[in-house]
Formats: C-alpha cells, structure tokens, sequence
C-alpha cells in the first residue's frame, strides 16, 4: 500500500509465464562484498538450473565489469541513450550468466529523474518473461537511485560483514527500507565471519534493536519486521585470490570454504 | 542598466490593463517609463503570472520552481520537508447541486482555509481543478501530522455561504510524503509518493490524512550502544 514498493510500481507478470524473481543486493556500507557476492550468487544460480541476469543497478558506481573481466562494448548506457537495442546490451558473463553492465557515462543517472526510473522498470519489465532470477547489484549507501532500485525487487539480501560500522550501515539501511518501503521481511547475508556461528549472532543483535527500535515505528502492534539470515561466507584467503585475478569465485576455486557457503545461499534462496 | 532609457514605442497598455483588472496597479515612487518604474511592472507581471487567478495561491508554475529549489535544499542541508496533496471530497456534487459559482467560492474558502493553517515559509497552491499542493520545508516527521490534521479539521469546520440561507460545508483528503533526506530526489518521484497517500486517504473513506510513513535514516546513540553493547564483540575488536 505504501511507497515505491507496491504493485502499481512493479512490472505485472508475463502473460501465461513464470515471472522471474527479482533480489536486489545491497548494503548500505560499501566494500562489503556486495558485487563479489552478487556475481558468484549468479553462477551458484546457474548451476542449479536457473536462468540468471545480473543487473548492475549501480549506475553511478558501476564495477560489475570489473570483477567479471569484460570490457564491454555496449551497455545500459547506450540503451539508455537510444544507442543500442536493451537485446545487443545483454552479455554473457563467465559463469554462465547474463549481465547487463552500467558502463561509463552512467554517473550523469546517479540522480533518479523520472526518465531513469521509467527506463530502468522498462528494461526489468522486458528481461523477466527470459529469465527465472534477476540479481539488481545496487550501491553503496542509501542514495534514492539505490532506494529505488531495491524497491523495484521482490526481495532484499542485505550484504555486512561483522566489522561495527558495516553492521551500523546495515542497519540503518534496513530500517530505511522497512520504514519507507514497508518491508517486513529482509534477507541477511554475512560476509567475511572469522567463526562458525557468527552470522547467527550477528543476525540475532540486529534483529534485537529491530524488534526494540524499528518496529515500533511500522504503525501497528503486529507489525514487525524480520530479519532472515539466508547465508554466511566465511573470510577465506581464496577470496582475496579471486577477486584480484578477476574471476569468479566458483569457477577458479569451487572447492573452497566460501564458494561452499555460497553454494548453501543459493540453496536457501531456492528453497 | 539605470541610464538606459525604455524604448519610445514600447508598449504596455495590455500589461498595464491586465494588472489593473488584477487589482494589482503599479504604485511607485517613480516616473512612468523610468527603469524603476518598468522593473516594478515586470515584478507585477511575475507576481500576477505565479499566481492563481481565483484563488490568489501560488499557482501550478510557481509550484513546480519552489519544489525543484525546495528538493536542491533538502540535498544540501538535509532538513526534512514535507509535501501535502489535499483533494475537496465531492467536489463534483458542489458544481452539480449548487452550480460553478458555488464551487468557486468553496474553492476560495479552502484555498483561504489552507492558507490560514500553515507558516508564512510555506508554499500552498492550486495544482489543478479541486486539488491544492502544500510544501512545507523544514517540517519535522513528528510535526507532519499534526499539521496536514490542523488543515483537514480547519477546511471540515468551515461553512461556505454560497447563496442566500445556503451554507455548503466541504471536507478534504490530504495525503504526503517526506522528501528523503540528503537526497536528491525528482519532482515527479516526490509528487507521486504523496498522491498515492491522497489516494490512499480518498479509499479508506475521505475526509482523513494519510502520510507515507517517514523514512528513517538516523541510528541513535542508544541503538548503536544495543548492537554492541554485549559481550560477545568484543572479541572482534
């Protein structure tokens, strides 16, 4: 009933198909892992049979391309500027993929016009009837582009790692998104836990100054707000090796601890 | 610019008409055809060109320049503001009883009505037919509905006299959004988020406010000191 997030705002489904899910990834601090997790989520995706498009809803911090290594030709960018067909921007990526990269050029969209909001719920709008999952990996912070970008998504994983200012960061990002989206379930995932475990209790603090201070203010005794952990990545030095030969995590070390915890959040995302 | 002499064969006659039927005729300390004198015309034609003829509120242009200063404001300084959309229930049921007489003076007795209820930094204005925009800056989220309520009991306590022994009592739906603070936000972004509350407002019955509850953004000292207040992180200082 509220804000950018209900029904009028999002596509309808295609006629007589599946309409695919949409997860928006983000969270609130940047350098958390967000982009890495966005993109190794996919292949684990893919793996399990889903068709998968990774949108890089950063428009105006891109880096999508980055940690997958391509070197686009075209982009968000010239379909935004009437350049190139939405079908010539849609890229293969590494694992299997589909990615639809922001490109250079895009920061003249970090600010949310009407144009770009219509663009972007066109572009989500075409894509879904092809795909059964698409990732939208948005930005640092809590920017309006950012705001909008989640809203335009089914559900929300919200990336922290257990270093404070990330979990603050987190935090006030989930309560932004449940009190201006009207959210009442978010997803978490910790990124880099140093011990088994440490998501749950990172989840449980956060979820205790939630019940304490965020859902009061949802206008209802039985409103609340719930805060899911969906995967837990522990640090693992195989990370750090992947990120800077710029590949996929599960495609250059499966076997490690971390893809393995990716494998399990892509398990419980399709569960 | 002062030592430049206005044309001869300048013409002003329509002007200098259209803001004497106005009632806003240009009375300075000035010749007529002096610069001081034309300056003072041009800033009566601003002024009669940013407001509505019949209710005397800023009208739709003048709006859209004081939200789009109103939105660079709030990304600057990030000051909350608030914008109400209110919408006369049953309008229409005015104009058909009572005639489009009547309705303009409900229109004018909101208008006046509106404009009683907010603070002299507000911007109330007609943005269409029976619809009325309110930016209020520096509104704070605990104050939002505390006003929009002033101004929807104030319009429902008001009779209108429109004919002899006729009173016609109208009320309002009011809906609003707050502008995300720190945030640029777009004009039509903002206008929407607030019309879907007036709509909101319109279904759940009319005569009522609905606000589009306020982003929060701020973790307090006292939810910081809850999410690390225990035991178990120290360990991962």
């Amino acid at each position: 009933m509220n804000a950018p997030n209900d029904s009028s705002a999002r596509p309808s489904p295609p006629a007589g198909g599946r309409r695919a899910r949409t997860i928006a990834v983000t969270s609130g601090k940047g350098g958390v892992g967000k982009t890495f997790i966005s993109a190794n989520l996919a292949a684990a995706l893919t793996r399990r049979g889903e068709r998968v498009l990774v949108l890089d809803a950063d428009l105006g911090l891109a880096n999508l391309d980055v940690v997958l290594n391509l070197h686009p030709k075209i982009t968000l960018h010239d379909v935004f500027t009437g350049k190139a067909e939405l079908e010539e921007a849609i890229l293969p990526a590494p694992g299997g993929f589909s990615v639809l990269l922001a490109g250079s050029g895009m920061v003249e969209y970090s600010r949310l016009t009407s144009e770009v909001r219509e663009q972007l719920l066109a572009i989500i709008e075409k894509v879904k009837p092809r795909f059964d999952c698409i990732i939208l990996d948005t930005g640092a912070g809590i920017s309006d582009v950012v705001l909008f970008a989640v809203s335009l998504a089914d559900q929300v994983l919200v990336v922290a790692t257990p270093e404070p200012t990330s979990m603050t960061d987190a935090y006030a990002t989930i309560k932004v998104l449940a009190t201006q989206q009207s959210r009442r379930v978010i997803q978490l995932v910790v990124n880099q836990t140093g011990r088994l475990g440490e998501g749950r209790t990172i989840r449980g603090q956060l979820q205790q100054v939630i019940d304490r201070y965020v859902s009061p203010l949802l206008g209802g005794p039985t409103e609340a707000l719930k805060l899911e952990l969906v995967g837990e990545i522990p640090s693992d030095p195989a990370v750090r090796e992947a990120i800077l030969k710029r590949q996929l995590l599960l495609e250059s070390l499966p076997g490690c601890t971390a893809a393995k915890a990716i494998g399990l959040l892509a398990d419980k995302l399709l569960s | 610019m002062s030592n430049v002499e206005p044309p001869g064969d300048l013409q002003l006659q329509t002007a200098l008409q259209l803001l004497k039927q106005a009632g806003r005729e240009v009375h300075v300390d000035a010749a007529p055809g002096s610069t001081a004198w034309l300056q003072a015309v041009v800033d009566a034609l601003c002024e009669l060109s940013s407001r509505d003829a019949l209710t005397g509120l800023a009208n739709r242009r003048q709006f859209e320049v004081t939200i789009v200063r109103e939105i660079d404001r709030v990304a600057r300084a990030g000051e909350p503001a608030l914008v109400l959309m209110a919408d006369i229930d049953h309008f229409k049921a005015v104009n058909d009883t009572h005639g489009h007489p009547a309705g303009d003076q409900v229109l004018k007795a909101v208008a006046a009505a509106l404009q009683d209820c907010v603070r002299p930094m507000d911007t109330v204005a007609r943005y269409g037919g029976e619809e009325f925009a309110i930016i209020l800056p520096n509104c704070p989220p605990a104050f939002g509905h505390v006003v929009a309520e002033r101004i929807r009991t104030k319009v429902s306590r008001r009779t209108v006299n429109v004919a002899p022994g006729v009173d016609v009592q109208v009320t309002i739906s009011i809906g609003g959004a707050f502008a995300p603070q720190w945030v640029r936000s777009s004009v039509p972004l903002w206008i929407e988020r607030a019309d879907r509350q007036l709509y909101r407002a319109k279904a759940e019955g009319r005569n009522r406010v609905c606000l589009e509850p306020a982003a929060v953004y701020e973790v307090s000292a006292e939810e910081k000191s809850l999410l690390f207040g225990t035991s178990q992180f120290q360990d991962l200082e």
